[in-house]
């Protein structure tokens, strides 16, 4: 330790061989990053959200199937689960699709980085929606359907708007867990900011680990405090008048 | 599709291997974690504010950044602060006491500040010390209502070993991702592997749930 040399310009420095800087791999990583965790949260909360809705419907088979898939895509760890949909599943289809899979889809890696991030956070969402869903006093569920709405309406119009809201605090610690989780995608070669740094401190900056990896870690720190701020944000925005938390 | 198990009965071994050092992680971990985790919980809840405030930034550094990340980042540190090649497996316990302490900090201080200010008061008044009501006080109470969520957790870590595969750990994945190379059976290597984990974890997490039932506090 006494003799590492400490060169904190290292990330400013050209890629010897290459016409590239080391911040522009970092700058594409975080951009990687970003876009999956992005996208995988659409899907999340759009998957997660018909699941958690389908755990509460009087319909017992119908909620014992959402219940059997949050239990598979919550007890699977996430770094099997990426190597399920990224190799396996190319074998288990019809052949032509395989094939199809492993050859010609668009970016291989961030389409699967997606799918599976983005399955694998749906189960969290599920069981947060369900909360805010089963947290409402019964009676409104019954005084919507007195109303005459259906049970889609009913949902749609009384008990979603205001199970949302109540979830806003657990929903923010997942969106914030789906960036942290988007990084185990650089064992199938999404080449995001933890690759980029794997990469750096590995094969072409040996020398200067300690550096390249601070600042790697100040980005994650960046992107979890400007998801909380936004998320604050929006909580401060939906808050219902008369609520805990709901001001006057 | 054929599926081919066959090699499985020569691997077997070795994926026993990869699984007890998996156990071994996740007890290990569990073990370390809840007790710097403890530790950690008095120091952020203590009046001595420095002491707090290192706590605080320590689990809010920690619960900020990706497991993965942190795994390279002492996998990477290790030998170079001590100049000893310790290897993937061994650098992994410190990883993981490490990370998870600050999980396991903030389960232990929930539990903490759910036990009524009255029994501080009332452990002070019976003439013990600050160590004395912790231990014979506050943590005993502190523990038993976080025990589901500590089992909740230690579930969850035992999922998370598997990324001490990104670092060439032989750990159950890391060894069934080698036997799969070689054998060529990539598909059926991954699907034991998830048949194994959802097994136990799916058996853990239905046996935490009938625990929380029986011994919640009736108050």
């Amino acid at each position: 330790m006494s003799q590492y040399q400490w060169n904190w310009s290292v990330v400013l420095e050209q890629v010897s061989g290459t016409e590239e800087f080391y911040y522009q791999w970092l700058a594409a990583g975080l951009g990687w990053t970003v876009a999956t965790a992005l996208s995988a949260w659409v899907l999340a909360l759009v998957v997660g959200s018909l699941i958690g809705i389908l755990r509460t419907v009087p319909s017992k088979p119908v909620a014992a199937l959402a219940t059997a898939y949050v239990e598979v895509f919550r007890n699977i760890p996430l770094i099997v689960q990426m190597f399920l949909w990224f190799f396996v599943l190319p074998e288990l289809v019809p052949h032509n699709l395989g094939i199809w899979m492993k050859q010609s889809m668009p970016l291989p890696e961030f389409t699967t980085a997606v799918i599976a991030l983005g399955f694998f956070t749906s189960a969290r969402v599920a069981e947060q929606v369900r909360t805010g869903i089963l947290a409402l006093p019964r009676g409104q569920k019954n005084a919507g359907l007195a109303m005459g709405f259906t049970l889609g309406q009913t949902y749609r119009y009384v008990l979603l708007p205001m199970a949302y809201r109540i979830v806003i605090p657990p929903l923010t610690s997942e969106f914030m867990n789906i960036f942290k989780n988007s990084a185990v995608a650089l064992a199938i070669g999404l080449t995001e900011l933890t690759f980029q740094m794997r990469q750096i401190t590995g094969e072409y900056a040996p020398a200067n680990p300690i550096e390249v990896m601070t600042v790697v870690s100040a980005l994650y720190l960046l992107v979890a405090f400007s998801v909380n701020r936004v998320m604050a944000l929006i909580e401060r925005k939906t808050r219902v008048p008369g609520y805990i938390s709901g001001g006057h | 599709m054929n599926l081919d198990f066959s090699t499985l009965a020569g691997a077997q071994d070795f994926l026993w291997q990869g699984f007890k050092y998996s156990l071994t992680l996740t007890v290990s971990s569990m073990v370390f974690g809840i007790f710097f985790g403890t530790l950690l919980a008095m120091a952020r809840m203590s009046s001595i504010k420095p002491l707090s405030l290192a706590a605080a930034g320590y689990v809010n550094l920690f619960r900020s950044v990706p497991l993965v990340l942190v795994i390279f980042w002492f996998y990477i540190l290790v030998p170079l602060l001590t100049g000893v090649d310790v290897g993937a497996e061994r650098s992994a316990f410190l990883t993981f006491a490490i990370f998870e302490a600050a999980y396991y900090c903030e389960i232990i201080r929930a539990g903490i500040q759910s036990i009524p200010r009255g029994q501080i008061a009332a452990g002070q008044a019976m003439g013990f010390s600050y160590g004395q009501n912790m231990r014979y006080v506050i943590l005993p109470q502190a523990f038993r209502n976080v025990v589901p969520l500590l089992l909740t957790q230690t579930i969850v870590l035992f999922q998370d070993t598997s990324l001490v595969y990104v670092v060439g750990a032989t750990d159950l994945l890391g060894a069934a991702d080698k036997v799969a190379h070689r054998d060529n059976t990539l598909v059926e290597m991954y699907m034991l592997v998830a048949l194994i984990y959802f097994s136990i974890s799916f058996a853990l997490s239905q046996a935490v749930k009938r625990l929380h039932a029986r011994i919640a506090i009736v108050r």
